[in-house]
């Protein structure tokens, strides 16, 4: 039935910025300190306190517009956003509205069928975080924990312009690379650093004019975010086949019991009132500003996968495994630059470091120098590519030089033709059947023999040259 | 000068005075508190600040560590500031004593200071009549000599107005020039801490000790500091403005009367004096009733007893929680501000008053400046159209309120300096005269005050 139906969702994320201190005061916006631990007057809303606005989230607010290409406005105006809640202070939030930070920028990420597709961003805006509300605490009352409120965040708004869930999430997660990229935020769902709502609509296929929309809240973790839309687009749907009309609702999802179900009306009847904050000056940016955040960009993830491809020959799917994350991405590089052979280099990051990594909390374990110099000791014939991994799981958990531990270990190749042309006598005399075999014409016994003599000098031969000393020496 | 043996007597001296003066319910700090809080700030206060001894009133709503600070509302009923304000920091910074804290209208709304959950104030020379407001405490005070000096706050002419009827000096400065944070906002786009002065020296100097950047405000500008002038000789080079917009027929004669000597006596002291026309006067009261009542129903959001205060604990839900504690802590002109401020932001409506009045606002701001630029230094006016009136008078009908400020007002909304400077008496009550000053030009205004604090006793004694 989906397919006489055409879905139409737009994003609304909020992202937590990483800043040391709140947005308007000097609190910490640590994330998981005890309640209401890193409050003040100003965050707490105490009579007689003001907002000072915070430098370093403007900054990055401003990095994350540019990262997105918008246009950054040298003029935008903080508003109040009023309504009641115990886990807003002041009864109004800080946020900006008819005059926001950017608009008009835009994301391509890849689509679930591999096209290349554009979402818009409409605007993106400054605010700051209420508090928390801890329903389920304690038993029948509502426990409030400020230390969120005041935290900064952007609103980061796109246009109605996804056709399914999946692919809101494939820009999700090219929002929340570049995000990452640009160190403007943790972009941790689960601990709330990036939140995201959803209007969803559906129409028939070939209309133009948009649907009814509800909004959908509550999504907090990634795997929700198709399973959310899917639900509430299949609602629709369903309930504009039985003849219905949609109605305009603020949904919520719950996870526990994977379900969409409309918030009480009465709370949503919500008239804000904006106006313009008379307790922060407009925020004026100067063009140098724009342009200095706009020089502290690193490289965007696009760019560098393209530039990984042309630059060190590597295959899409492998840039886009390096190009994941700025960690992975300048690790891989850094091994590179040590002199390590690019798609040598690539194999070892995307097999043993990042396995190694996911087991130890993303951390890369072994320096890329040291990686560079095990991978060079491969080359150089010094060690197996076998005998290689159990050196870097030793230099993972210890550390040390790449060939010191290789030694230590037993695991250097004897490529000293005398040792090995001695193996090679022993397994020649000790296997005569096979020897008389392959002197008949069976020449792929060969590999046996390689294996034989590895046995032989415990893995330590250099099997390129036991190879060749053995066809030397079988043939006569 | 105040010597460091002196300063305990001056403080004991200081609480005598308050004390006599009780009656008047202008100051809410009882007198055992406030002997005991003066003991110690004066064992305390350092003798090298410029303020060395001197005792300073604080409006209720400005934050003290050492006093409650309720706003005249009992839904601020028993709460201690957690921290203070800056204007209050940088007096006991300079040795000044904080000498407890003066009665207002509820949250700075009223002109009569009969808004107080408290009580109302009576006025210093006649009891059954209102000390102006909203600072009519620190008016009251200051007028019968219990303290040099006062703070109050000024929104749309709440120094002002109470200086005027109270017979004092009552400076606003610049929007900017003084930090605001500690100050409990009304309408933050127009609040400023004012000086309630027994002479312009006292409230100017006490001005200067108070403004200049604040970090914790960031509408307070970078500026220099302010100049101190000296007593002038004589007010040559000066142009004073008298807008004819301030002299409507209404006026009270005898406020006319003391405004026409008070001119002539600039005149005399060598003063330019122009008529200018300030065009769009009339719409200032309009559109300071929308705009400040919406900016307030935004600052009083968060009297809403989850954090602070009392708290209505039998309610069902946190709507009824709301609606109990708001309905119960705040007094009616209050909850009339709140509702006109709520319904001229709501959607449908904002267009039409909010949107409106910020375009009028601008338009009174432009007036000014276009007398300005013209060359003219200072304006001159009335500060209020009659002396005090009647306890009681004007409280069933709020539009006859407002209208008191009519010539306060338009300071606010354009954020100029203004002053009221005492020009006489009428059936021995005093009135005010006002000037407005170019932004951040207050020592112009303040030399202009001083000309006619020298003239007008003298002129009028010889005129009786």
């Amino acid at each position: 039935m989906t397919r006489a139906w055409e879905t139409v969702i737009g994003l609304e994320t909020h992202v937590q910025l990483r800043t040391a201190s709140k947005m308007f005061c000097g609190c910490s916006s640590a994330f998981g300190d005890p309640p209401n631990t890193n409050v003040c007057p100003v965050c707490l809303g105490l009579p007689g306190a003001l907002p000072a606005p915070n430098e370093v989230a403007v900054q990055l607010a401003v990095r994350a517009a540019l990262a997105l290409g918008c246009t950054v406005h040298p003029r935008s105006v903080f508003a109040r956003k009023n309504y009641f809640y115990p886990d807003l202070p002041k009864g109004y939030q800080i946020s900006q509205y008819d005059q926001p930070l950017a608009t008009g920028g835009s994301v391509s990420y890849v689509a679930p069928d591999g096209a290349v597709r554009t979402a818009t961003i409409v605007r993106l805006h400054l605010e700051e975080d209420a508090g928390k509300s801890l329903h389920d605490r304690f038993a029948r009352v509502t426990a409030v924990d400020l230390n969120r409120a005041g935290v900064p965040l952007v609103e980061i708004v796109t246009g109605p312009d996804f056709r399914s869930p999946q692919e809101a999430r494939a820009y999700l997660l090219t929002l929340k690379q570049v995000l990452e990229y640009v160190g403007v935020s943790d972009c941790d769902l689960e601990k709330g650093s990036l939140r995201v709502d959803a209007n969803v609509s559906v129409r028939r296929a070939g209309e133009t004019a948009l649907g009814t929309k509800t909004e959908v809240k509550n999504i907090n973790s990634f795997a929700y975010v198709e399973k959310a839309l899917g639900l509430e687009r299949d609602r629709q749907i369903a309930v504009r086949e039985a003849g219905g009309t949609v109605e305009h609702h603020t949904m919520l999802y719950d996870s526990k019991a994977n379900a969409v179900r409309p918030q009480r009306a009465k709370e949503e009847s919500h008239d804000y009132r904006y106006f313009a904050e008379p307790d922060l000056p407009p925020l004026v940016l100067r063009e140098e500003f724009v342009a200095e955040q706009q020089g502290l960009l690193p490289e965007l993830p696009a760019a560098k996968r393209e530039r990984f491809r042309s630059q060190y020959a590597l295959s899409a799917e492998h840039a886009a495994v390096l190009g994941a994350s700025r960690a992975v991405a300048d690790y891989y590089e850094s091994i590179v630059h040590a002199g390590a052979e690019p798609q040598a280099a690539a194999n070892w990051v995307m097999g043993e470091a990042l396995a190694d990594a996911k087991e130890h909390s993303d951390a890369l374990r072994v320096p890329p120098e040291s990686l560079a110099r095990l991978i060079a000791l491969i080359k150089g014939g010094s060690v197996s590519h076998a005998a290689a991994k159990k050196v870097f799981a030793e230099l993972a958990t210890h550390g040390g030089e790449p060939r010191t531990v290789a030694e230590a270990l037993g695991l250097v190749q004897v490529s000293d033709a005398g040792a090995v042309t001695d193996w090679v006598n022993e397994v020649i005399a000790g296997n005569a059947a096979e020897v008389a075999r392959y002197r008949g014409g069976e020449t792929k016994l060969l590999q046996f023999f390689v294996g034989q003599v590895m046995k032989a000098s415990r893995g330590k031969a250099d099997p390129k040259l036991a190879q060749r000393v053995l066809e030397e020496r079988l043939v006569s | 000068m105040t010597a460091p043996g002196d300063i305990k007597a001056l403080a004991r001296a200081t609480a005598d005075r308050l004390s006599k003066v009780r009656r008047l319910n202008a100051l809410l700090t009882p007198m055992t508190e406030l002997r005991q809080s003066l003991a110690r700030q004066a064992a305390a206060a350092h003798p090298s600040g410029v303020l060395y001894g001197m005792p300073v009133a604080v409006k209720d709503n400005i934050c003290t560590l050492d006093f409650t600070t309720t706003c005249g509302s009992r839904i601020l009923e028993g709460y201690r500031a957690a921290f203070e304000a800056t204007v209050v920091g940088r007096l006991k910074a300079a040795g000044a004593l904080i000498a407890g804290k003066t009665n207002c209208d509820e949250f700075a709304m009223g002109s009569s200071t009969e808004h107080s959950c408290y009580g109302r104030t009576l006025h210093p020379f006649d009891r059954t009549r209102v000390p102006g407001g909203s600072s009519g405490g620190s008016a009251a005070l200051v007028a019968a000599g219990a303290v040099p000096v006062a703070l109050g706050s000024d929104t749309g002419g709440s120094v002002r107005q109470p200086a005027s009827l109270c017979g004092v000096v009552g400076i606003k400065p610049t929007y900017g020039r003084v930090s605001r944070y500690g100050l409990v906002a009304f309408g933050s786009s127009l609040d400023q801490v004012g000086v309630l002065g027994r002479s312009v020296h006292d409230a100017a100097r006490v001005l200067s000790v108070i403004s200049g950047r604040d970090l914790r405000d960031a509408t307070c500008e970078d500026r220099d500091p302010l100049r101190l002038p000296t007593v002038p000789e004589d007010l040559k080079g000066f142009v004073i403005g008298v807008p004819k917009e301030y002299f409507p027929p209404e006026l009270d004669p005898g406020v006319r009367r003391a405004c026409e000597r008070a001119v002539r006596i600039m005149r005399d002291l060598g003063a330019a004096v122009r008529e200018v026309s300030l065009p769009h006067t009339s719409y200032a009261v309009p559109a300071y009733y929308i705009i400040a009542p919406a900016e307030a129903s935004a600052n009083l959001a968060r009297y809403d007893g989850v954090r602070f205060g009392p708290r209505f604990e039998h309610a069902p839900d946190v709507r009824a929680l709301y609606r109990a504690t708001r309905g119960d802590g705040f007094g009616a002109e209050v909850r009339r501000r709140v509702l006109i401020g709520t319904y001229v932001l709501s959607a449908g409506y904002y267009d039409a008053y909010y949107r409106r009045a910020q375009q009028v606002r601008a338009l009174i701001a432009q007036d000014f400046r276009n007398v300005f630029d013209r060359g003219v230094d200072l304006l001159f006016t009335p500060t209020t159209p009659a002396p005090a009136f009647k306890a009681g008078e004007k409280l069933a009908d709020p539009v006859q309120m407002y209208l008191n400020d009519i010539f306060t007002v338009t300071a606010n909304l354009a954020g100029l300096p203004a002053m009221s400077v005492p020009i006489g008496r009428v059936n021995g009550l005093p009135v005010g005269g006002q000037l407005i000053g170019q932004a951040f030009v207050e020592d112009d205004m303040i030399e202009a005050a001083y000309a006619l604090e020298r003239a007008v006793p003298a002129l009028e004694e010889a005129e009786r």
